[in-house]
């Protein structure tokens, strides 16, 4: 992903750009290395902390050889598997969010918000009341088409008609695809009463019933959505200056659009049928990213990519030791800390024209 | 509230010169405009709801013909018609239709102040803080339904408050309203989710019919509360209309004409979430109606302003119809009347804004 330097970004939007291209993508390189830092000691958290702590050098021990140990069956039974779902989700959503921040160049985009999740839990909803589904590896594939549908309802709603797909149509259709769908799920939920016992669990946001089959049935959506979506990030910085400047520039727009739309659709609906809807991460976690390396995708998507799944872990581990000896789903630590986040957003922008 | 007010201002300069009465007070003091067409599409969409009204009060386990069902409201119908009309169906619909006017009115005021067609309590997280009242009462004392009402009404309330001065930078402007609105709304419902994933089971399913809004079981104890709070909120918003048309054409040209902006905003925000408050506390949160009916009365109006009476009496129609929908889904069921009003209003607002789009109009 490195840059051949001196190959300015096309967007430049933040102070930084006065700088030299060498340091600038110096300071960029430091910001990647600071959140792999960061993901890491997240996860070695992640595997430390819980209803039975463990020391860093407990756990170093247990993962390099499996002694049989009840500290070792701790941690590869519940405490990996969790934490690589948890990194695996995570950096699904944060990418997702990332793209789809990108393709509808709105600052407040969240597939969350956009009733992507939304859809694709009403797929996974669909599958388990109606079709008596029980495997997490037949219900992903409900969660996609679900998420696709919503994708495309949402898009079909906001493109046309004069100045196409603007942030402030997505965000109206968005809500109101968000709402029809919860609407459908909730209906049906309420017309199954083992299915609402069993998805109100779910419809929380929680890495805690996340296992090695959860891992080994998202691994593959998460992948190629994210090779998909990393080989896009020069067309993305293109269409950042609309949609005839990057026609001119040569990128492929409609093409661009309908590839992003896919590595989204792939992204989210392997988060949300593994660990729930979650909100908030896909939304903040960029503008983390542009706030460190400024509105160039080839920086911004690879420190989502890393950044995310560090704040999903960091939730989840908070939730474990917040309300002791309860715990606080990851879903919810993510929408307690992250509304505050999108509400200082909303109110830094001077006039909101989102 | 001594402003003097042109009357012959008019709203957006959209569609047609519409006609339209000045009645005043012989002080004149106080005036009120009457639009004809308004009028005559508010009495048209009543008697649409007195209809199916009839059709819902006539069916279910014990069929009554709608002429029989006009004869017992009237005082005429046999023992058995007279209990079954009066006494069990008669106070559930009252509910849809108090519970409807009160969320068409509350809509109608939240988009003529924020002057954007999202803003309705749906979007400003009212309905989430209501349902988060609502379910704290349920989940912590198992409360009766007066305790969930008072929940819920305080949660609203409580999260209007926040969502107003989280808002407010030099004042409150429209979209940030609704922007703060969703990411309010969308913590609640990750607080929401969470007290249900703790419930016991008995408790998650009741309080999630009740979370979707639901008329069912409805009695007259239910119908007083909803008539006192609409008959209290009613006339304080007919005095306050006039000035909430001139607010829609903007915040400068208002002050210019002498109206307090800020503080008639406070006014009307106040009013709307009482409203939405008095529905909410009879049935719940009913996703949807505030926002779809004051769209749909402006096409049928095609009046500039806020169209406050047209969107009030289109709020009863559609939590009416959609009562009665849901009741016929499933027979045993017993569907809330939100999971109707979700996917209905949403599919119909996705062709509202697709048809709005077309004409260029956002």
């Amino acid at each position: 992903m490195a840059t051949e330097a001196g190959s300015a970004p096309l967007v430049r939007t933040d102070k930084a750009s006065k700088q030299s291209p060498g340091r600038r993508n110096s300071t960029r390189t430091l910001a990647v290395l600071g959140a792999l830092l960061l993901l890491l000691t997240a996860a070695t958290l992640s595997l430390a902390v819980g209803s039975r702590a463990l020391s860093p050098g407990v756990v170093w021990d247990a993962l390099l050889h499996d002694d049989g140990s009840t500290a070792a069956s701790v941690i590869w039974d519940v405490r990996v598997p969790r934490t690589l779902a948890g990194i695996a989700a995570g950096a699904a959503l944060g990418v997702a969010g990332a793209l789809i921040q990108a393709l509808t160049r709105n600052p407040l985009a969240d597939p969350g918000l956009l009733g992507i999740n939304a859809g694709a839990a009403t797929g996974v909803v669909l599958s388990i009341t109606v079709l008596g589904i029980t495997s997490l590896w037949a219900s992903v594939w409900f969660a996609m088409v679900g998420a696709v549908v919503a994708g495309l309802l949402v898009y079909s709603l906001a493109s046309g008609g004069r100045g196409g797909a603007t942030p402030e149509r997505l965000a109206l259709g968005g809500a109101v695809i968000a709402a029809v769908f919860t609407g459908i799920s909730q209906t049906l939920m309420l017309l199954d009463a083992q299915a609402l016992d069993q998805l109100r669990f779910w419809s929380v946001g929680s890495l805690a019933r996340a296992d090695d089959e959860t891992l080994t049935t998202i691994t593959p959506f998460v992948a190629v959505g994210l090779v998909l979506a990393l080989a896009l990030v020069r067309p993305l910085n293109a269409l950042a200056l609309g949609d005839d400047g990057a026609r001119a520039l040569g990128a492929h727009v409609d093409r661009t659009r309908f590839l992003g739309l896919a590595a989204m659709t792939l992204l989210c609906g392997a988060a949300t049928s593994a660990v729930g809807p979650l909100v908030f991460v896909g939304l903040a976690v960029p503008h983390i990213a542009r706030m460190i390396a400024g509105a160039d995708q080839r920086w911004t998507l690879p420190l989502s990519l890393l950044l995310a799944p560090a704040l999903l872990l960091f939730a989840d581990v908070l939730g474990r030791v917040a309300v002791r000896p309860d715990e606080l789903d990851a879903g919810v630590v993510t929408a307690v800390v992250g509304a505050p986040v999108f509400i200082a957003l909303v109110r830094c922008r001077r006039a909101v024209t989102a | 509230m001594t402003a003097p007010v042109p009357t012959q201002v008019r709203g957006r300069a959209s569609g047609p010169r519409t006609r339209s009465h000045v009645v005043r007070s012989r002080s004149h003091r106080f005036s009120l405009r009457v639009d004809v067409r308004a009028l005559t599409v508010g009495v048209l969409v009543l008697a649409t709801t007195a209809a199916v009204g009839v059709l819902a009060l006539g069916t279910g386990e014990y069929a009554i013909s709608p002429a029989d069902v006009v004869r017992t409201l009237l005082g005429n119908g046999s023992p058995r018609t007279d209990f079954v009309v009066n006494d069990l169906r008669l106070p559930r619909l009252l509910t849809g239709i108090l519970v409807g006017a009160a969320l068409g009115l509350s809509g109608a005021l939240f988009q003529s102040l924020t002057r954007n067609p999202l803003g309705s309590p749906d979007i400003v997280g009212f309905t989430y803080g209501s349902a988060t009242g609502g379910l704290l009462v349920v989940l912590l004392v198992g409360g009766t339904g007066g305790q969930i009402a008072v929940g819920a009404v305080g949660g609203g309330l409580a999260t209007a408050v926040l969502v107003y001065l989280l808002a407010w930078r030099q004042g409150i402007h429209g979209y940030r309203l609704v922007l703060v609105g969703i990411g309010v709304s969308a913590l609640l419902q990750g607080v929401n989710a969470y007290l249900l994933a703790k419930a016991r089971f008995t408790q998650a399913a009741q309080a999630m019919v009740w979370l979707n809004g639901s008329l069912n079981g409805r009695g007259w104890a239910d119908v007083r509360p909803a008539a006192l709070g609409l008959l209290v909120v009613l006339p304080l918003v007919a005095l306050a209309a006039s000035r909430l048309k001139i607010l829609e054409m903007g915040d400068d040209v208002a002050g210019g004409l002498g109206v307090p902006v800020q503080r008639t905003r406070l006014v009307i925000l106040v009013l709307a979430t009482a409203a939405c408050a008095v529905a909410t506390a009879a049935a719940g949160p009913i996703p949807f109606v505030a926002l779809i009916a004051p769209q749909l009365s402006r096409r049928l109006t095609r009046a500039p302003g806020p169209n406050l009476l047209a969107a009030t009496c289109t709020g009863a129609f559609l939590v009416v119809t959609a009562d009665f929908a849901s009741q016929r889904i499933h027979e045993s069921a017993q569907l809330p009347v939100g999971v109707v009003t979700a996917v209905v209003g949403g599919v119909y607002l996705g062709l509202l804004l697709r048809r709005q789009r077309r004409a260029g109009r956002i």
